[in-house]
């Protein structure tokens, strides 16, 4: 197992910057998540570790040895495609041994090892079939077993689950997790769904159009996201958004919107009015409590429409034109329309610049 | 009662309408068949039949026209050659196009389709264009060529130069249609064989060549017919009789006398779409699956 160091990585096609100035350091045995929507270079960026793209610029390292120019084949590393890429006219047995069989190892070895990741990935029964007559979470496995069975320094994972329907997902993001625990492998992982890169992660790197926004383990990332990006992106329903200016009257601190004008705790008050004024205020929808009448630094709003989960509801909210979503229990009966006050927990709330999206706090 | 009296009188109705539907579209299907298969069918009835009365009507059954299978074809004075070394250049011929085709093309189709490098849009409109002109106006200059190379009238060699000329005319065509196999296959194929240690030209034969199989059926199959019935070439080319192939042999039945023998045409065209017919009877589907541009999954 290795540790594997991005140093200033960019990768352009032509005019396209794809990726710009990476710098990533994964840990020995550490899970890496890359998150990001579509187009944000995650994909990019792993190919570049399996060696497929050449960086533009910068490196490379897979514990102290500079990769950058080396073709995949001497990387050892291995990699499951979104796709799974199995190859068509080999059954599965040979899908899993041609790695070892490229290697030229000795005929009986591939054949105990071959079987040994069969039974660890559970699927020993297919081998002597087709990738055309497996299931879409059966490919998955045979993908995983020829990435395992090579033994590699890094595992690439470029969205495994995407292809598979929402039970089997759930089922197989704890399986990985483990698998990956128990292997031991440094692991990379491409994926836009935030779920999965929260639960199975050690570190989550989210990228934006091309860009690394944070780098932080997944707790982090949602309690203290480092700029807008990040705070809309991570957690669903979304975090809130709202535009105002922070003022200082007498020695008191209020977040003034156009529609309501919230009392700060003075020395948040103080951190932001020291940055700047002009600010944007973010919570996440469980961060407010709905109350029924009116109390002090409160916002006022009008019910607009209840989405019920199951456990729990979203409510939505207008306050002038704007809506936020709430996310709490179901109890008092909510009609749309019916006006009501929220109570935001203002330990949990967070500023951000509204030049730059960076988080003040 | 009225309805159950009117429900029996729709549905023969609605039946003798499938029945006349479906007779018409067989019928449409079946007529521009029917000059082939008519042509054909003559043409087997012919090479049996003793006497043909104004070269149409066949009349007794006889196996003398398929005496050049086992004896020289002699046409009043002269003699041509055995029909079996003839076969055998025709074959010599046809397989030496396709081989070389196969293997020109799959190359350079994989790198059309896979490879960026400078002026490959350009050559790929330039393969285009050269279908614009017919190989005859070749014609001359090619045989100033083979001169050259010192090819013409050196027998068996000749006949290579030609498969040099009738390969070069195919390959476009085939590298154009074996590139549109090639750009079926997602790219995350190739980059798991390489990950998985392939290099790039193993990856090329081990994994990306199997999948285009369908289409290096098509393109020898087109290379070999086309080699198998090439006239021109050889006709222009070959001076010695005995590397004839079997198009330009027929040709000398009908040219070199007034009097046909129709029989025996009949069983020399016949005899020549032999390996036409086992071709494409063996190999429909993989015909049938280029005009779809791809494999299917």
């Amino acid at each position: 197992m290795v540790k594997v160091i991005l140093d200033n990585v960019s990768k352009f096609f032509g005019k396209v910057k794809a990726v710009i100035d990476l710098n990533l350091r994964i840990g020995d045995g550490e899970f890496v998540a890359l998150l990001g929507p579509s187009g944000c270079g995650k994909t990019t960026t792993l190919l570049m570790v399996a060696g497929i793209y050449k960086p533009t610029k910068g490196k490379i390292l897979f514990d102290d040895k500079d990769v950058t120019k080396l073709p995949p084949r001497d990387r050892n590393v291995g990699m499951v495609f979104q796709s799974y890429a199995l190859y068509p006219h080999m059954s599965v047995y040979d899908n899993i041994a041609f790695p070892l069989r490229l290697k030229k190892v000795p005929r009986n070895e591939i054949d105990r090892k071959v079987k040994q990741v069969a039974k660890l990935l559970r699927i020993e029964e297919l081998l002597h079939r087709k990738p055309s007559q497996l299931s879409g979470g059966q490919q998955q496995r045979v993908a995983l077993g020829r990435a395992l069975v090579k033994e590699p320094d890094v595992l690439l994972l470029d969205e495994p689950l995407s292809n598979l329907d929402a039970k089997l997902r759930v089922v197989m993001r704890a399986e990985l997790k483990r698998l990956q625990k128990e292997l031991k492998i440094t692991t990379i992982y491409v994926t836009h769904d935030q779920v999965e890169a929260m639960s199975m992660a050690d570190r989550i790197a989210v990228m934006n159009a091309g860009k690394l926004q944070q780098y932080a383990p997944p707790t982090e990332l949602y309690n203290k996201p480092a700029n807008l990006f990040v705070a809309g992106f991570i957690g669903a329903p979304p975090m809130n958004f709202i535009e105002g200016l922070i003022k200082e009257i007498n020695g008191e601190y209020y977040f003034d919107s156009e529609y309501f004008k919230l009392k700060l705790v003075n020395e948040i008050g103080e951190i932001i009015a020291s940055k700047t004024s002009e600010t944007i205020m973010g919570f996440r929808p469980e961060n407010a409590k709905i109350i029924l009448e009116e109390k002090p630094n409160t916002i006022q709003g009008k019910v607009y429409v209840v989405e019920p989960l199951g456990k729990d509801i979203i409510v939505n909210i207008k306050i002038g034109d704007m809506i936020v979503k709430i996310l709490t229990r179901p109890g008092a009966e909510l009609t749309p329309g019916q006006n009501i006050w929220l109570q935001l927990d203002m330990k949990k709330i967070h500023f951000f610049e509204k030049q730059t999206g960076k988080a003040i706090i | 009662m009225r309805k159950k009296l009117k429900m029996p009188s729709i549905g023969g109705k609605t039946i003798i309408l499938n029945v006349v539907k479906y007779l018409l579209a067989i019928i449409i299907a079946v007529i521009p068949l029917i000059p082939v298969w008519s042509m054909l069918l003559w043409l087997a009835v012919q090479s049996f039949s003793g006497r043909v009365i104004l070269g149409i009507i066949p009349s007794e059954v006889t196996f003398k026209n398929w005496r050049f299978l086992w004896s020289p074809i002699k046409m009043g004075l002269k003699e041509y050659p055995n029909i079996w070394p003839v076969t055998l250049n025709t074959l010599f011929l046809a397989l030496g196009v396709t081989g070389l085709v196969v293997f020109v093309s799959t190359l350079g189709g994989y790198a059309l389709s896979r490879m960026e490098f400078k002026g490959r849009m350009e050559l790929m409109q330039f393969i285009i264009a050269l279908h614009a002109f017919p190989s005859i106006i070749l014609l001359i200059a090619l045989f100033v060529i083979l001169n050259n190379l010192g090819l013409y009238g050196k027998g068996y060699m000749t006949l290579v130069g030609i498969i040099l000329i009738k390969a070069g005319l195919e390959i476009p065509m085939a590298t154009w249609i074996i590139k549109g196999f090639f750009d079926a296959i997602p790219w995350d194929l190739e980059w798991a064989a390489l990950v998985d240690g392939c290099t790039r030209w193993k990856a090329w034969r081990t994994v990306i060549l199997p999948l285009v199989l369908p289409g290096i059926g098509a393109i020898s199959i087109f290379s070999f017919l086309s080699g198998w019935s090439e006239f021109l070439l050889v006709f222009t080319y070959v001076e010695d009789e005995a590397y004839y192939t079997l198009p330009v042999l027929i040709y000398h039945m009908i040219g070199e006398f007034k009097f046909i023998d129709w029989g025996m045409l009949a069983a020399l065209g016949l005899f020549f779409t032999i390996p036409t017919i086992i071709f494409f009877s063996t190999s429909q589907k993989l015909l049938l699956r280029i005009y779809v541009g791809g494999i299917k999954r």
